[in-house]
């Protein structure tokens, strides 16, 4: 079994009918009315800008804001709804979080690289394992989905700092085979989500693991080296500044593993493990 | 209404460019497939700048949010001036319209090659050269000083009959000095403005936040600036100019053509509309005909008191 090819997006930006949005466990979930694009595959993103007043008070947001999508459905009078997962961490998630229904949203894509089938990640995997931090569940959410579907078993386990980071986890996930981590110990394991990927590892037979994970930097670092020191294949979905998502700016480089960049926008947001240098390019401790 | 036009002899079915390393149209190709050269959104395509060797480009951060704005430190990634001339050429000159060629060098030498190899290519209807980069022999940079442009355009000028454009540097006190130098030198025509010099601090640690420190301003923010010096600049010099910075709807284009500017480039807002040119060129008639213009040469003949 093979993962499609990733859909074209169309040329241009669309406006789309903001349909609802409401607060979830400290982040915000709102969906859009997508009437034009295809749909969209697991990993993939979009750009997004509130319309028509996105720049703020301050000029600020300017460029429109890489967003996953965190669940996908058809919309009954046509075109697809597409459910996002936003955390407030500046102007642009903020103008995101404050649309309301009837608003319109600017929206190009989808884009970027999806995530493969456990099978095509690793022959011998037994089904997979997803790792998400933070709003980095959203893109696991929609893996978790797609692996449901095609009756693939995966385990999935989530990581928080505290219960006012860690919404959607109810509506994007089912509680079956999920486990929770917190690292204020609020619930579930005290601690990080990546001590029980070890748990997890040294339980299974690592061999048949096939693991895919999406957080913040230094949790997908993490993972990233949990999983090549065992040689156990992952893939991740990273983040960078962006400013147009299409490959056009070449703002959103990350290091690769064998030197050079690669355009995270066009040759990812999903990419293997051994690919890159470092899930952590830009930030303070690397330089 | 008719909005062809032409710079320096190539003829263009409207003014409307885009700015060198705005829009990889190969990337955004594979992204948005065939819809992208059938609605081609520019009049002319300007290449990424081009450099003799493969670069990898700057590491990140790259990009830095401002107000109604953008900073950039992207470095000039490319694959150099045989990966470009073997790989990229061909699928830039299935566009459809005129393509124009960026070229930047660190030495006088390295520009002739670059000029001499690219302009032998039937598909290359100009060649514009990025001047902002330092001279390795003198260290000065070589859009910033009128002798040193001067001196390499004349060095140039006798290597093609095609036309040869200067892009020039906002980052001066005296931009038309430097036009000037770039006219006496040979050149068809002067680009402005590149970015405007600047910097951004990390909101969470005392360190800067681009990966090499500093970058440029572009979008919105900078057109200010661009209208000032495309002003001066093309009341000092004969040869046309192309206008840019910040431009992101029809209005703002127009405002550059009223400046002196006799086409216009796209740069920055390409980034928050894939066809943000052709927002610019579907815009103009109206916003040409709200100033009382009945053409595109009407605006490209009025001057400003
Ligand atoms: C592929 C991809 C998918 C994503 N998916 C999601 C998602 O599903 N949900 C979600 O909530 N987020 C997602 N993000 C992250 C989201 O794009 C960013 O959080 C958002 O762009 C932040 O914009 P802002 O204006 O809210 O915050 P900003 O003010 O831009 O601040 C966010 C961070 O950027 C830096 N920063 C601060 N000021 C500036 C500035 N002026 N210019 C540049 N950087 C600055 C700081 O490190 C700050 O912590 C995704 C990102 C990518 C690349
Ligand atoms: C991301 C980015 C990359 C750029 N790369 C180049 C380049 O390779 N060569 C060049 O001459 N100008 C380059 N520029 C400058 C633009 O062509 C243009 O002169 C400038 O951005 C002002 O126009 P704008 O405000 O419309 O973007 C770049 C600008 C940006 C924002
Ligand atoms: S975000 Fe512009 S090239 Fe990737």
């Amino acid at each position: 079994m093979r993962a499609e090819a990733r859909p074209q997006a169309p040329f241009g930006r669309r406006p789309c009918e903001v349909a609802d949005s409401r607060a979830s466990g400290g982040y915000h979930i709102f969906t859009l009315i997508d009437s034009e694009g295809p749909a969209p595959a697991p990993g993939q993103f979009y750009m997004l800008a509130a319309a028509p007043e996105w720049g703020g008070e301050g000029g600020r947001p300017y460029l429109p804001r890489a967003i996953s999508y965190a669940r996908v459905a058809e919309n009954l009078t046509g075109g697809l709804r597409l459910d996002f997962l936003i955390d407030e961490v500046g102007p642009g998630t903020s103008r995101l979080a404050r649309m309301e229904p009837g608003d319109s949203c600017h929206l190009t894509g989808p884009f970027g690289s999806r995530f493969s089938l456990p099978r095509e990640l690793n022959p011998e995997a037994a089904g997979a394992i997803l790792v998400g931090g933070g709003i980095g569940i959203a893109p696991m959410a929609v893996l978790r989905r797609e692996l449901v579907d095609r009756g693939i078993p995966s385990r999935s386990l989530l990581g928080f700092r505290d219960q006012a980071h860690s919404g959607g986890v109810d509506e994007l996930f089912g509680c079956d085979s999920t486990r929770l981590a917190f690292e204020d110990g609020s619930s579930g394991h005290k601690g990080y989500v990546t001590d029980l990927l070890l748990q997890l590892l040294e339980g299974d037979d690592a061999s048949s693991a096939a693991v895919y994970s999406c957080g913040p930097p230094a949790m997908l670092e993490a993972v990233r080296q949990i999983c090549l020191q065992r040689e156990i294949p992952v893939e991740l979905a990273l983040e960078s500044p962006m400013a147009c998502g299409y490959g056009a700016c070449f703002g959103c480089a990350v290091p690769k593993a064998d030197g050079g960049y690669l355009r995270l926008c066009i040759d990812g947001p999903v990419v293997r493990g051994e690919e890159i240098a470092t899930a952590m390019a830009g930030e303070p401790s690397v330089g | 209404m008719d909005l062809s036009t032409e710079i320096c002899g190539i003829e263009l079915t409207g003014p409307v460019l885009n700015g060198s390393g705005t829009f990889d149209v190969l990337a955004a190709r594979r992204v948005f497939g065939d819809a992208l050269v059938e609605e081609f959104p520019f009049d002319c395509y300007v290449s990424k700048t081009i450099t003799m060797n493969p670069r990898p480009g700057n590491p990140p951060y790259r990009l830095w949010e401002t107000p109604s704005g953008m900073i950039n430190s992207i470095g000039l990634p490319g694959p150099g001036l045989e990966g470009f001339l073997e790989r990229d050429l061909a699928g830039l000159a299935e566009l459809g319209v005129p393509l124009i060629v960026s070229v930047m060098a660190d030495c006088a030498e390295d520009f002739e090659v670059l000029v001499r190899r690219v302009a032998a290519r039937d598909e290359v209807a100009g060649i514009e050269l990025n001047v902002s980069c330092p001279n390795v022999h003198s260290g000065l940079i070589v859009g910033e000083q009128p002798s040193e442009t001067e001196a390499l355009m004349k060095a140039l000028r006798p290597i093609t009959g095609k036309p040869l454009i200067v892009k020039l540097t906002p980052n001066v006190a005296n931009p038309e000095e430097v036009a000037l130098g770039a006219e006496a030198g040979g050149a068809d025509a002067v680009s402005m403005i590149n970015t405007v010099k600047a910097a951004a601090i990390d909101p969470g640690d005392n360190r800067t936040w681009l990966g090499v420190g500093a970058g440029g301003l572009s979008g919105p923010a900078v057109r200010p600036i661009a209208l000032a010096q495309v002003r001066v600049v093309a009341a000092a010099v004969e040869i046309p100019v192309v206008g840019m910075g910040g431009i992101s709807d029809a209005e703002s284009a127009l405002e550059f053509i009223l400046a002196g500017a006799r086409v216009v480039a796209v740069g920055t807002e390409n980034f928050r509309d894939p066809r943000a040119g052709s927002a610019v060129t579907s815009g103009l008639p109206a916003a040409l005909a709200r100033r009382g213009f009945g053409s595109l040469a009407e605006a490209q003949s009025a001057r400003l008191d």
